[in-house]
C-alpha cells in the first residue's frame, strides 16, 4: 500500500504486510495497537483473497430506474444550535470545540 | 453547554461503567449475559415511551434496535464509541410506530453498529438465545428477536444490511422481515451501508410482521430513497399489488394452488444437514398446501458474499468518518483517561488527525475497526477497480439473476442460514468464518429485494401443524435446534411473500 505497491496491480493479497495495515490504518484515523497490526496483517490476506474471487465477474451492465426526488428549496425547521450540539464532548460558546493544533 | 454535557455523563455513568466491565466479559466469549436488564442481554436500555391513546398498533409493546434514534432516549449502536449518545429526533419508523399507538418498550442489543451476525461484537456482551441456552441469538439484531422470542415485547424492529434481521429471526425461532429498499424509511437510522440497508419488523407470527410493516411502510419526505409502493403495482398475472394492508395477506388462509416456489439449489447446497432436513420438510408442506416447485439455479450467486462484504465496508469506511470526537464521540477526556498516548496531561499537542485516531482506537470495538479498514483499503487508489468496481459488476449481475428467476416463480426460497446458531464464543475469533455465514442472505440486500424468514416446520417457533404430535414450542431441552426458511419476493411485493410464509407461521 505505499505509493510503488499501488500501482502494480499483480500486488497480491498474500502479501499485505504489518506496514500496510499502518498505512490504511493512517488513512481511516484509527490508531492500532501492535496486537491488532498483527492480527489484521493475517486476516487482511485471507479475506482479500476471497475478495480476488470477483476476478470472475463479468463486466455487468446496470441500469437503474432514475426517479427525480428534488425538492423546492424552502426553509424548514430544523435542529436547534443547543440541539445540534448536546452530543459533543465539548463546545464553547455555541462551538463545536475541537483539539487544539499546535 | 459544559453543565448540560455533565448532566448527561452523570445520567449514564453507571451504564458507562457496566459497558466497560461487559466489554471485557464479551472479549472473553464464555460470559452468557452481560447486562443485567433481562436474563438474555437483549435490552441495552428499558424505557417506556407511550404512543398515541389508539390506533392500529394500540396495546402493542415494541422492541427497537439500539441504532434507531429515539428523542430522549440513549442510542449506542451497540458502541462504546456511543455510550452517551442521545438522539434530538426520532427516526421516522418511531413517530410512526407512535402515532399507530404502539409503546415503545426499550432499546436491544446489538452488534457494533450492525457489523456481525451474533451480536458478540457488541460492546456490551452478546445476547444469548431464548431457544438454545448457550448459543448466539444471531445478528446484528440479536437483542430484538431475542426480544420477541422471550416474550419480553410483542415485536420489534430491526434493521438489515446483509440478513441482520433474518439472521436472528431464523436464531431465534421468530419471523423477520427484511422488505424491499426504499419501502420504509431509514431516516433516524445510524448508517452503515446505506444502499444496502432498511428497518423492518420482528415478531412471533407473520402477522405480526405485517401489522408492523403496515405502520412503518410508505415514502417520507425525509429519506429520499422511499418509494410509493403503488407506482411499482405489479401488472403481470402472479403478482398482486399493495391493495389491502399487509396484515390481509399474512392471515394464513392462503391458497397456493396458483403459487410457484423457486427453490435456491446453490443456496441449500452446503448447508448443515439439520437445516436442509427442516428446509426440506417445510417445502413439503407448501407443496402439500398446494403450490408447485421448481429447483433454480442462480449463477452469480456465488459471488454475492464477497461483493457484498467490499461494498458494506467501502460504505461504512465513509459512514463511520463521523465519529470523531467533536461532534459525536468519546471525549478526548475520556480516551486520555483510558490510554496513555504520546501527547502531554493537556492533550494539546500533535494535530486533529492524531486527535481523530485516538478517539476512533478507543470508541471502536475490533470487529469496527477491521471492517473501516478494508474499506478504506478497497476504496483506495489502485485498488478500486479491483474489489468495488468489480463488486458493483457483481451486484448488477445478481439484480439480473434474479430478475430472470422471477419469471418462473412466484418467490424464491431457501435456508434463512446455512448452519444452527453457534454457540457464545465458538467462531468469534475467524471474522472470514464469521461472514460466510451470511451467504444466503447477502444476496436479496443487493437485489434490494425483500425476504422474510420463518420458522422451519418442526422447529421452535413454528405455527404449521404438520399433522403428527411435534410440539413446535420445543428447543430449551432436547429438540430441534431453530432453523429458519426464507422467502424472497419481487420487489415491493411483500404481499406474496407474507402469503405464502403465513402459511407456515
Amino acid at each position: 500500500m505505499n505509493d510503488e505497491q499501488v500501482n502494480d496491480e499483480d500486488a497480491a493479497a498474500e502479501d499485505v504486510t504489518p506496514a500496510d495495515v499502518r498505512h490504511v490504518a493512517g488513512l481511516a484515523r484509527v490508531d492500532l495497537t501492535e496486537e491488532e497490526v498483527d492480527r489484521f496483517t493475517e486476516q487482511f490476506a485471507d479475506i482479500l483473497e476471497y475478495f480476488e474471487t470477483l476476478d470472475a465477474v463479468p463486466e455487468t451492465d446496470d441500469d437503474p430506474e432514475l426517479v427525480n426526488v428534488l425538492r423546492a428549496d424552502e426553509v424548514r425547521e430544523g435542529l436547534s444550535q443547543a440541539e445540534a450540539l448536546r452530543n459533543a464532548p465539548e463546545t464553547e460558546d455555541g462551538y463545536f470545540k475541537g483539539p487544539k493544533v499546535s | 453547554m459544559a453543565s448540560e454535557r455533565a448532566e448527561i455523563e452523570n445520567a449514564d455513568e453507571a451504564d458507562a461503567d457496566g459497558a466497560e466491565t461487559d466489554k471485557a466479559n464479551g472479549a472473553s466469549g464464555t460470559g452468557g449475559t452481560g447486562g443485567d436488564l433481562d436474563d438474555y442481554n437483549a435490552f441495552l436500555t428499558r424505557e417506556r415511551i407511550d404512543g398515541a391513546a389508539d390506533g392500529p398498533l394500540a396495546g402493542l409493546d415494541v422492541a427497537i434496535k439500539d441504532n434507531i434514534s429515539t428523542a430522549g432516549v440513549r442510542t449506542t449502536c451497540g458502541s462504546a464509541m456511543l455510550v452517551n449518545y442521545v438522539p434530538p429526533y426520532d427516526a421516522t419508523v418511531i413517530t410512526r410506530l407512535k402515532k399507530a399507538g404502539a409503546a415503545i418498550v426499550g432499546k436491544t442489543n446489538m452488534d457494533e453498529f450492525g457489523m456481525g451476525g451474533t451480536t458478540e461484537t457488541s460492546a456490551f456482551g452478546p445476547t444469548e438465545n431464548p431457544r438454545a441456552p448457550g448459543r448466539v441469538a444471531g445478528g446484528s439484531s440479536g437483542g430484538s428477536a431475542a426480544a420477541v422470542a422471550a416474550g419480553l415485547a410483542d415485536a420489534a424492529l430491526g434493521s438489515d444490511t446483509g440478513g441482520s434481521i433474518r439472521n436472528p429471526a431464523a436464531f431465534c425461532g421468530v419471523v423477520g422481515l427484511k422488505p424491499t429498499y426504499g419501502l420504509v424509511s431509514r431516516h433516524g437510522l445510524v448508517a452503515y451501508g446505506n444502499s444496502l440497508e432498511g428497518v423492518g419488523p420482528i415478531a412471533p407470527t407473520v402477522e405480526g410482521v405485517a401489522e408492523v410493516l403496515d405502520a412503518v411502510a410508505g415514502p417520507d419526505e425525509r429519506d429520499a430513497t422511499t418509494r410509493d409502493p403503488s407506482d411499482h403495482g405489479r401488472e403481470h398475472e402472479h403478482g398482486h399489488g399493495h391493495e389491502g394492508s399487509y396484515a390481509d395477506s399474512a392471515a394464513g388462509d392462503a391458497d397456493l394452488e396458483e403459487t410457484t416456489i423457486g427453490v435456491l439449489s446453490d443456496l441449500v447446497e452446503g448447508t448443515d444437514d439439520r437445516v436442509r432436513e427442516a428446509f426440506e420438510g417445510s417445502i413439503d408442506a407448501l407443496r402439500a398446501e398446494g403450490a408447485a416447485v421448481e429447483v433454480v439455479s442462480l449463477e452469480s450467486v456465488e459471488h454475492s458474499l464477497a461483493a457484498y462484504y467490499v461494498i458494506a465496508m467501502g460504505e461504512a469506511s465513509s459512514n463511520l468518518a463521523r465519529f470523531d470526537g467533536v461532534r459525536y464521540g468519546l471525549g478526548r477526556d475520556d480516551v486520555d483517561a483510558e490510554n496513555e498516548t504520546e501527547t502531554g496531561p493537556d492533550g494539546d499537542d500533535g494535530d486533529w488527525n492524531e486527535a481523530y485516531a485516538r478517539v476512533r482506537e478507543a470508541g471502536f470495538g475490533e470487529e469496527v475497526k477491521r471492517r473501516i479498514l478494508l474499506g478504506t483499503y478497497a476504496l483506495s487508489a489502485g485498488y478500486h477497480d479491483k474489489y468495488y468496481a468489480k463488486a458493483q459488476d457483481a451486484r448488477a449481475w445478481v439484480k439480473r439473476d434474479f430478475d430472470a428467476a422471477f419469471e418462473h416463480a412466484d418467490v424464491l426460497a431457501s435456508p434463512t442460514m446455512p448452519v444452527v446458531p453457534p454457540e457464545i464464543g465458538e467462531r468469534i475469533d475467524d471474522p472470514l468464518q464469521l461472514y460466510l455465514m451470511d451467504a444466503n442472505t447477502v444476496p436479496v440486500n443487493l437485489a434490494n429485494l425483500p425476504a422474510i424468514s420463518v420458522p422451519a416446520v418442526g422447529t421452535p417457533g413454528s405455527g404449521y401443524d404438520a399433522g403428527d404430535d411435534e410440539s413446535t414450542d420445543v428447543g430449551r431441552g432436547n429438540g430441534p435446534l431453530p432453523v429458519g426458511v426464507q422467502f424472497t419476493g419481487r420487489a415491493f411485493d411483500e404481499e406474496t411473500i407474507l402469503r405464502v410464509s403465513s402459511v407456515l407461521a
